[in-house]
């Protein structure tokens, strides 16, 4: 197959020069300061850095953060696609305004998230309190780290649900209805099949995101080792002690979990388009 | 407009759809519920914290030296940071949208690589990079330069996490619009610049305009990715987020509450924008059918 023949003649000018700046950018930006962190690991004693991946509290914290990502991820899953349906189906006063809130995961700094939970859900703050008299505490613990990813989580999944949701056609549902079935039927054998490769999509990313994040959760999880110590925070503990190879291990290991969900993602979303050609 | 009001309306009403409404009552006051818990009471609580102690606290803890320097370093990254990536996101747009080449979409998948990257690993490459023990890192030694620990490092690890934000704003849109109004104007003897100008770019401005504000919001309010290149000193390379973590770490409850809101502040504005640029992309989208 010969590459550069005609294809290759463009009506339109500039190919050149804007492939050429976005290849130099992404490469100065993202590509080559990514590698560093490849090619630095190979330098590294092999040993070391199995020593330390595998020690028992860099472990642990691999284990908390995938753990709690995935509850956060599935309470997402029902509170998302609850509240896009709302959002999308129903009319009542304020809908817009919760509407264009959805997005404030995305617009409000992780930190100031993360001091408005852990001191809502102190024992002495305003759902806390509530909780401390049940004799139930969620700060401090796994819970809280949970508490941070779902706020965190939350837009992925409503925005996307919600553009197939609105672009659902009402024959489907007309002709279901049509055919006996009862709404009950027609949302579990109907809507919620087309919806649900959305709704994949969206408990990914919220997933996807979760497992790296950092200035949230520090504030609430109480970062004990072994117990509410998240990965990202891991590292950083490690770039304090000047621990350089130790920080980029850790780091090379959760950027392959979060690439190889970027991959699962790909496949997803693939999937998603076929489905709804 | 006016088409797609009646037949959004006209779909609302349609028997099919209607579910009890028992449940759909139900189904409201919950997400009402998850809204209140999740992002009101949130809101409320940092202006109740940051009022706590008084309005005149409030006032001084926001208008303190080093708050103030903090606003500062903030702006000026975010002035660097938005529109370089703005250019970027056009010209990686124009690239991606108005040709066909092999590789394209292992490119556009390189181009959404930072969302996947932990914001911590953000920073932690940057350290790394310009750590004595690269090529690179030695030759900003010897030249007296520093990345780490000051502006430039802070502006580059912002740079990293707004990376994706303009460009996968624009790529979509100007797929779905395509290249026919610009080859027709080429062909009519348009130059590149003069198609570009006339053409592209009033096609696609909200476009930028949605994608400069996602940008900006989180060049604001990116802390992970910051807080490991900044070294966190005082008046110097401290911005809004991290001076929050510092008021808050040394139980200094109220100030840091006071300050947080500036970017409460900021992130309502941000949401509030987005909803109306997001109105006028579909506007816009509806009336240039492609």
């Amino acid at each position: 197959m010969p590459p550069f023949t005609r294809k290759n003649r463009h009506i339109l000018p500039g190919f050149g020069l804007s492939m050429g700046y976005t290849v130099f950018y992404l490469s100065a930006i993202v590509i080559v300061p990514l590698a560093t962190i490849v090619i630095g690991s190979f330098n590294m004693d092999q040993q070391a850095f199995i020593a330390t991946v595998t020690s028992p509290r860099v472990l642990a914290s691999y284990r908390l953060s995938i753990s709690t990502a995935i509850v956060a991820a599935l309470f997402n899953a029902i509170f998302g696609f609850l509240s896009a349906w709302t959002l999308v189906r129903y009319r009542f006063p304020g809908r817009r305004v919760l509407d264009a809130m959805v997005d404030l995961p995305f617009a409000l700094p992780t930190a100031v998230a993360g001091i408005c939970f852990a001191t809502l859900y102190s024992p002495v703050g305003w759902i806390g309190q509530l909780l401390a008299k049940a004799d139930i505490q969620l700060i401090n613990a796994p819970s809280g780290i949970v508490i941070a990813l779902i706020f965190i989580g939350f837009p992925f999944v409503v925005r996307t649900i919600q553009p197939v949701l609105a672009e659902l056609e009402p024959e489907i549902e007309e002709s279901a209805q049509s055919l006996g079935a009862t709404r009950w039927q027609t949302f579990r054998r109907i809507l919620l099949p087309h919806l649900f490769p959305a709704l994949l999509t969206g408990v990914t990313l919220s997933f996807a995101r979760g497992i790296g994040e950092y200035g949230s959760v520090i504030f609430i999880a109480g970062n004990l080792p072994f117990k509410t110590e998240i990965a990202p925070l891991m590292i950083m503990t490690k770039l304090d002690q000047f621990d350089y190879d130790g920080a980029s291990a850790v780091a090379l290991v959760l950027l392959l979990i979060s690439f190889s969900m970027l991959l699962v993602l790909n496949g997803v979303q693939r999937w998603q388009q076929k489905s709804y050609r | 407009m006016q088409h797609s009001i009646t037949r959004k309306t006209g779909r609302g009403t349609r028997q099919s759809r209607n579910d009890h409404p028992a449940v759909q009552a139900l189904l409201i006051v919950l997400t009402i519920l998850f809204f209140a818990a999740f992002i009101f009471m949130p809101l409320a609580l940092v202006f109740a914290e940051g009022f706590r102690k008084g309005v005149g606290l409030y006032l001084e803890s926001i208008r303190e030296p080093f708050a103030l320097a903090a606003v500062k370093l903030t702006l000026i990254t975010a002035a660097i940071v938005v529109p370089l990536n703005a250019v970027f996101g056009v010209t990686a747009a124009w690239a991606v949208s108005k040709f066909s080449f092999r590789g394209k979409t292992l490119l556009v998948s390189l181009l959404d690589l930072p969302f996947a990257v932990s914001p911590v690993i953000a920073g932690l490459i940057f350290v790394l990079l310009a750590g004595s023990r690269t090529a690179f890192g030695s030759w900003l030694a010897d030249h007296g330069i520093r990345i780490i620990f000051s502006t430039p490092g802070i502006v580059i690890a912002t740079l990293f996490v707004t990376f994706p934000f303009v460009a996968r704003e624009l790529i979509p849109l100007m797929e779905s619009q395509g290249r026919e109004e610009e080859e027709a104007a080429i062909t009519l003897g348009a130059r590149g610049w003069q198609v570009f100008s006339v053409i592209t770019l009033p096609n696609i401005r909200w476009g930028v305009m949605y994608g400069m504000i996602l940008c900006m919001a989180r060049s604001i309010g990116e802390f992970g990715a910051v807080s490991v290149v900044s070294g966190h000193i005082r008046g110097m390379t401290n911005t809004i987020p991290l001076h929050v973590e510092i008021l808050y770490s040394e139980y200094n409850y109220a100030a840091s509450f006071a300050v947080a809101s500036i970017l409460v502040f900021l992130a309502l504005v941000t949401v509030a924008l987005k909803a109306i640029v997001e109105q006028r992309v579909h506007i816009h989208q509806r009336n240039n059918p492609s």
